[in-house]
């Protein structure tokens, strides 16, 4: 794998990883496209060059940690876990099939990288706070990121988790809500509105940075400043298109939970061969 | 038996996780509000830096236990019986047994002898729902000696555990000198008509209901059986074939707990009648906790009365099918 701070190279990389994600979908004919496409801005950003980590790591380095709390956006975890050396990306052609290393959502024994089995949603950031907590007992400086949805932010769990990171003021702590809109009946603020979200956090005792989640200044930007905040946690409110980068994906909730079918990957294909 | 000197099983579990914390200090505690009752305070007034009160959010606190472990920590994770396996029950299977992470869930208040907090906070259930989970080990100690030793144990065993214990103080069975092996059933009485299994308080209960039942003239045998998960088959299977006939007794739904677990054992590999002692299909209620016990049949006579049932059907079921 290689690290860059070049916001046009990784930009690129996150356009190859929109083609793995797209591949590796249609080969599968079952999984999460449109919140995959969302996130995998930000994925791209702290894999390959804000998140200080390595499939070679031993388990008591200083090393940041990701926790995908959203586990159905597996396949965009998966495409860069790949791409870092994690495992062969030849495993990505068996998502979801009977004893592969990936399965439908992450489950941390069968694949490397995976630290913790999310899906079930609403425990990431619960998660996420025990390893930070960890961290600190141990004094180890690594940074863990948790993202997740904005139709996840329903759970009641995710509320807890907030109140738990800001009264234990874990500054080692960076939330990431992959803010698309959409959820699997329909938009979010039909659904169940959760808005005003920002507001929410900050009342929870967070730091909010709010960003566009595909412009990859920003996201590096607002990862550093994440970071950066001390003595409270600190949330990345980032701004999604579900399915960005294929037209006829972007703000589908049809797209939520289906796969591309072998014309349409080609139509996606074209598109992203000609960004 | 019934003058038995009473100790506190959580008074145990208290005492020997603040003795284990200062031998690992990779162990850390965790509670939802409860550390006073469930004696997690005993460690927390020790190592305040390695306790951790989540307030009243037990989800939180069992998927937060689960990313602790994740980081090398030893988790203790304690609330009441029926939070700590029912509310955070996804949790323990997504965040816990999923990953196989270290964590020890230790349950107070387990069973209906919370008394007369009433039905709401009396754990009848936990053990079933325990019990499912892959990965999860789960364990019902009958005396304080045995939580002493049960938490010894766990804390040196790799995987998600959980343990029940009781509000109540509960009559001392064993010598300070007992080992406590995971997977493994103790025989507290040898017998040849009839093989008592019990866990928790109704090891005490079974003791009498033997006494009882020898001034009759019958033979039972009694043993507790503290890990419910993984069950010690071997020796279930052992008293079936030696007595020819077994009773269950626990406190809790004889749906899915120790009961259930006997029976799939006995039924697949040496068939027995078995007659299970517990909470039958409904809620508790309000009351004293003795009082409860007796009102709904988890007791030294109703041990006894299926014993006397469970060998009546020794050769009852051949009889039965001749009716039809």
């Amino acid at each position: 794998m290689k690290f860059t701070q070049d916001s046009k190279e990784l930009t690129d990389i996150a356009r190859e990883l929109r083609v793995d994600i797209l591949r590796m979908l249609a080969r599968s004919g079952s999984g999460h496209t449109g919140g995959s496409l969302s996130c995998i801005d930000i994925i791209t950003a702290l894999y390959f060059s804000k998140m200080n980590h390595s499939p070679h790591f031993g388990k008591d380095a200083d090393r940041d940690v990701f926790v995908l709390s959203k586990g159905h956006a597996a396949p965009a975890l998966y495409v860069a876990l790949a791409r870092c050396g994690y495992f062969d990306r030849s495993h990505l052609d068996s998502l979801r099939k009977l004893n592969a290393i990936l399965s439908g959502h992450p489950y941390s024994p069968s694949t490397p990288g995976v630290e913790v089995s999310t899906g079930s949603l609403g425990q990431g950031l619960s998660l996420a706070n025990g390893i930070a907590l960890g961290y600190r007992l141990d004094g180890k400086k690594g940074t863990v990121f948790c993202m997740m949805g904005d139709g996840e932010s329903q759970e009641g769990q995710i509320w807890e988790a907030a109140m738990t990171a800001a009264h234990y003021k874990l500054d080692n702590v960076v939330g990431i809500v992959d803010n698309n809109g959409l959820q699997i009946d329909g938009k979010v603020s039909d659904v169940m509105n959760i808005e005003p979200i920002g507001d929410k956090w900050r009342a929870f005792g967070w730091e909010v940075i709010e960003i566009d989640g595909h412009n990859m200044e920003s996201i590096m930007d607002a990862v550093d400043r994440a970071v950066a905040v001390k003595g409270k946690p600190a949330l990345i409110w980032a701004h999604t298109v579900k399915g960005k980068g294929v037209s006829f994906m972007e703000n589908k909730v049809s797209f939520h939970g289906t796969t591309p079918s072998a014309d349409e990957l080609e139509k996606a294909m074209a598109e992203l061969a000609a960004v | 038996m019934k003058n038995r000197e009473k100790k506190s099983l959580r008074d145990a579990y208290g005492a020997t996780l603040a003795e284990l914390g200062a031998q690992n200090r990779n162990i850390v505690a965790l509670d939802a509000d409860l550390s006073g009752s469930t004696r997690t305070s005993v460690f927390a007034a020790k190592f305040p830096d390695r306790f951790f009160n989540m307030g009243v959010a037990e989800q939180d606190m069992i998927s937060t236990a689960a990313g602790l472990a994740a980081a090398g920590k030893i988790p203790f994770a304690s609330s009441f019986a029926i939070f700590a396996s029912g509310r955070a029950w996804e949790q323990v299977r997504q965040s816990v047994c999923l990953s196989n992470l270290n964590v020890k869930i230790v349950a107070t208040h387990g069973g209906i002898t919370v008394g007369e907090d009433g039905p709401s906070h009396q754990a009848l259930e936990d053990l079933t729902l325990m019990r499912v989970l892959p990965n999860m080990t789960v364990i019902v100690p009958c005396d304080a000696v045995e939580t002493a030793a049960v938490m010894r144990r766990i804390a040196d065993t790799y995987g998600p555990v959980y343990v029940r214990v009781a509000r109540e103080k509960f009559p001392v069975i064993f010598d300070a000198d007992y080992k406590f092996n995971i997977g493994k059933g103790v025989i507290l009485r040898h017998g040849s008509d009839v093989a008592i299994i019990a866990c928790g308080y109704l090891v005490s209960k079974a003791l009498e209901a033997a006494e009882e039942l020898a001034e009759e003239g019958i033979s039972a045998a009694v043993v507790n059986m503290p890990t419910i998960k993984p069950l010690d088959e071997d020796l279930v299977i052992q008293m079936a074939s030696t007595t020819g006939a077994i009773v269950t007794a626990e406190e809790h739904s004889i749906t899915g707990g120790l009961g259930s677990a006997v029976m799939e054992v006995v039924c697949e590999n040496e068939p027995v009648p078995v007659i299970r002692v517990g909470m039958k299909g409904r809620f508790g209620s309000s009351g004293k906790p003795e009082e409860l016990m007796d009102y709904y049949g988890m007791n030294a006579p109703a041990v006894a009365e299926a014993a006397r049932r469970a060998m009546a059907l020794k050769t009852g079921p051949v009889q039965q099918n001749k009716k039809d």
